[in-house]
């Protein structure tokens, strides 16, 4: 089965102002590593600020582009992973060695949610 | 956190990390059964203190370091340890060069070569296939004995069986916990990628059983092959099978239709192919590539399935490509269905009479292969030879086990019918 890891964070805030560590960057790399060569990462990336980003808001009929930054939202959505894993722990378990690697500094979330499978051949 | 979280916590590192455990505890006591007891007893422990403690922050290490503990108590301590120093000793004395002494510092150096001694030794050529699939399953896979059992439908006690069996040949034959070197490495590495494909293919068309496919063994294999990968980036063809697997796997959800029914490849909706596996499968075939070399035998059909991967269509695909393949793949696995296939290929890329020409060479080396019969029907009606064709599809029709196969072929053998 697969999940989906997304990382997700206050804009401003979620860790210390001069931006990660770089201890933090050499961890998260082994990590990622880690988790390519145990076969469970099939994809991931970060995303850039809201600032950048536009919600396009359907509102019963009614069409609404809004640009960033979404102000509005606590916490914005900073990255994903795709991972592979034989059961919904393993992929908590990923995600507490990745939230963990971040250290005293930093504020996060990773929520962890499973893929729907295409009905009928997968599952 | 409740004893039942903690529990499925802790059967979740027991998948993460047991592999780990067990390749490093291997190398330190020189017996893989034992280092399967001894990261066994670890988690047994960390089921008992867990609860009470917590999940540590580091399980992976703590697990390390307890698995080294246990180690390191079983060699000074242990009476089948005392057995083991006896044979050591002995072994020592017939063998001079073998200067082994435990090496403690061993738990600190970089985990992959213990992994590759390990998965070497989990596909050895001495044990069956059948032994070598469950026991890298179980080891490297990190599966329970009922997971395996469940996987491959036979009941628990014969897979425990062909476990404990495989061990002890591993054992009495006293199979060196080492990475193979030299000349002796392709053979023993194509042993291993053996043992993946089988497990994959296991899960892609079932042998046994009525699902069209299992798909936890084929997750189960993608991932192993994954972490072959990861240990032997220089070897094109480990990059060649996890290709091959993963534009395979591309099409799991294509490959049955609403009833149930088969879809083959030509039929298939491209659209519910999986683009993230056929993405990684071509960046897996991409590494093979640039590792060069001549072309071996899974890098090769890796690439006739990237052919079909690429094109957006059926009339898309590029079929001169594939029948070059295809020859290129006949000629270090000659097979009577390789040959088959390069005839489909041939067929459309050159023409049907070429097709057909190639079809012909094959005689009767395929003997009630229903696939043979219907491919020459086909071929024959593109070149109006009709009366032939229709009596290709009845042969084909009779011949096919499954009943919507026989429908399919009863209704084109009925169009050949009268046409000239």
């Amino acid at each position: 089965m697969r999940f989906m890891m997304m990382i997700k964070l206050e804009e401003e805030g979620a860790g210390p102002a001069d931006g990660p560590s770089e201890q933090m960057m050499t961890e998260m790399g082994k990590l990622m590593d880690e988790m390519t060569k145990a076969g469970v990462l099939l994809d991931t990336a970060g995303l850039q600020p809201t600032a950048e980003g536009t919600q396009i808001q359907w509102d019963h009929g009614k069409l609404n582009v809004v640009d960033g930054p979404f102000t509005e939202a606590k916490e914005v959505i900073g990255g994903y992973a795709i991972i592979q894993a034989k059961s919904k722990e393993e992929a908590v378990e990923w995600a507490k060695r990745f939230v963990r690697l971040h250290g005293d500094d930093w504020k996060l979330t990773s929520e962890v949610r499973q893929i729907e499978e295409p009905p009928e051949d997968w599952g | 956190m409740t004893v039942g979280d903690t529990q499925s916590t802790i059967d979740a590192v027991w998948r993460l990390e047991s592999p780990k455990l067990i390749a490093r505890v291997a190398r330190l006591v020189r017996d893989v059964g034992l280092a399967e007891e001894l990261a066994q007893d670890v988690f047994v422990i960390a089921l008992e203190q867990w609860p009470e403690s917590g999940v540590p922050d580091n399980p992976g290490a703590w697990l390390m370091a307890t698995a080294k503990h246990r180690a390191i108590d079983q060699l000074r301590r242990g009476e089948r340890l005392e057995k083991k120093y006896a044979q050591l000793a002995r072994d020592l004395a017939t063998s001079p060069d073998d200067g082994y002494e435990p090496d403690l510092d061993a738990f600190d150096d970089d985990i992959g070569d213990d992994m590759l001694r390990l998965v070497f030794t989990a596909c050895h050529p001495v044990l069956s296939r059948e032994a070598r699939v469950a026991l890298t399953l179980r080891l490297l896979g990190g599966l329970t004995t009922p997971e395996i059992a469940r996987a491959y439908l036979v009941p628990e006690s014969t897979i425990q069986q062909r476990i404990v069996r495989a061990k002890r040949t591993i054992a009495k034959k006293k199979i060196p916990y080492e990475i193979p070197q030299g000349s002796e490495l392709a053979s023993r590495l194509s042993s291993v990628l053996e043992v993946v494909y089988l497990i994959f293919n296991e899960g892609y068309a079932a042998t046994a059983g009525d699902d069209w496919v299992r798909p936890e063994l084929g997750e189960d294999a993608l991932r192993l092959g994954r972490v072959l990968a990861g240990l032997m980036p220089k070897e094109p063809e480990v990059h060649g099978l996890v290709a091959l697997m993963e534009i395979q796997a591309s099409r799991f959800a294509a490959r049955v239709g609403p009833s149930g029914e088969a879809i083959l490849l030509f039929d298939q909706d491209r659209s519910r192919w999986d683009h993230l596996l056929i993405r990684r499968g071509l960046a897996a075939l991409d590494r093979a590539e640039h590792l060069g070399g001549h072309a071996g035998r899974y890098v090769l059909q890796a690439s006739i399935a990237a052919c079909h991967a690429r094109a957006r269509t059926a009339d898309e695909t590029n079929w001169s490509r594939i029948a070059a393949l295809y020859w290129a793949l006949g000629q270090i696995m000659p097979s009577p269905i390789v040959e088959l296939n390069r005839a489909v290929a041939v067929g459309e890329a050159v023409g049907p009479a070429a097709g057909l020409e190639l079809i012909d060479q094959l005689g009767d080396s395929l003997p009630g292969y229903h696939l043979l019969h219907s491919v020459r029907g086909d071929l024959l009606e593109r070149l109006k030879r009709f009366d032939e064709a229709r009596e290709e599809f009845e042969t084909a029709a009779s011949q096919a086990t499954n009943e919507r196969e026989r429908t399919l072929l009863r209704d084109r053998a009925a169009t050949c019918v009268g046409r000239v």
